[in-house]
């Protein structure tokens, strides 16, 4: 019982990657972020936008996670696939 | 044939994708490099993707697009990296057994290819460069 509490108190690691102009403003492809556990799409980007304000003057930045669009309340995992997405405009 | 590319797209090859004996129609769109944008002259692109998910995402309008028209079959190849005026940046090509549902079907795969794929473009201009669509 003790171990499982030890472990959802444990900072976990998560790795995202970043696309177009948000990686051109953080300055870089892929960010280790190492935060709490239960850490959600929203306070993800809440995080990002803190440390990096011009994440912040875009016009809408989206979460993927596993290649899927997330939701704002989606909890992510440390073995997710989570990227950044601005604004697309392929074609 | 739904892929991302860094080589000059083979527009033949990509229609030739979507050839079937069961349809009478194949409807193409090809996206190309235009020298403006907003009165700016465009001195070449440059186009980001995220493959993995860009290639999900179009295999998924490819499936929707079959389910809400009688496509025999579509094939879409996307360009990455640095274009210039004139380049092909898109082909997307729907087979279907009349005229009125190839261009329906291929209208609707390229808007909501332009609104869901992860693919960024950035132009490049004499005086500086921009990512579209990335502020209001």
């Amino acid at each position: 019982m003790q171990r499982i509490v030890l472990l959802l108190n444990m900072a976990q690691n998560f790795t995202i990657a970043l696309f177009g102009i948000a990686r051109d403003i953080v300055g870089t492809n892929t960010l280790t972020l190492s935060t709490e556990p239960e850490l959600n799409v929203e306070a993800l980007l809440a995080q990002l936008k803190a440390a990096y304000p011009r994440l912040g003057e875009i016009r809408s930045l989206l979460v993927a996670v596993n290649s899927e669009y997330a939701e704002a309340t989606q909890v992510l995992n440390s073995s997710d696939e989570i990227a950044i997405i601005p604004p697309v405009s392929g074609g | 044939m739904i892929t991302i590319t860094d080589q000059t797209i083979d527009v033949q090859a990509v229609i030739a994708a979507a050839e079937s004996e069961r349809a009478g129609a194949i409807d193409v769109f090809i996206g190309t490099v235009r020298n403006h944008n907003n009165a700016k002259a465009v001195l070449r692109l440059e186009y980001e993707t995220y493959d993995a998910m860009a290639v999900k995402k179009m295999q998924e309008l490819a499936a929707e697009a079959v389910r809400r028209w009688p496509v025999e079959k579509v094939a879409m190849v996307h360009r990455k990296g640095v274009l210039q005026i004139g380049d092909v940046a898109v082909v997307v090509a729907v087979a279907t057994p009349h005229r009125a549902a190839s261009f329906e079907a291929c209208q609707w795969l390229i808007d909501t290819l332009k609104q869901v794929v992860p693919i960024w473009k950035k132009e490049i201009y004499e005086n500086g460069e921009e990512w579209l669509e990335a502020h209001a």
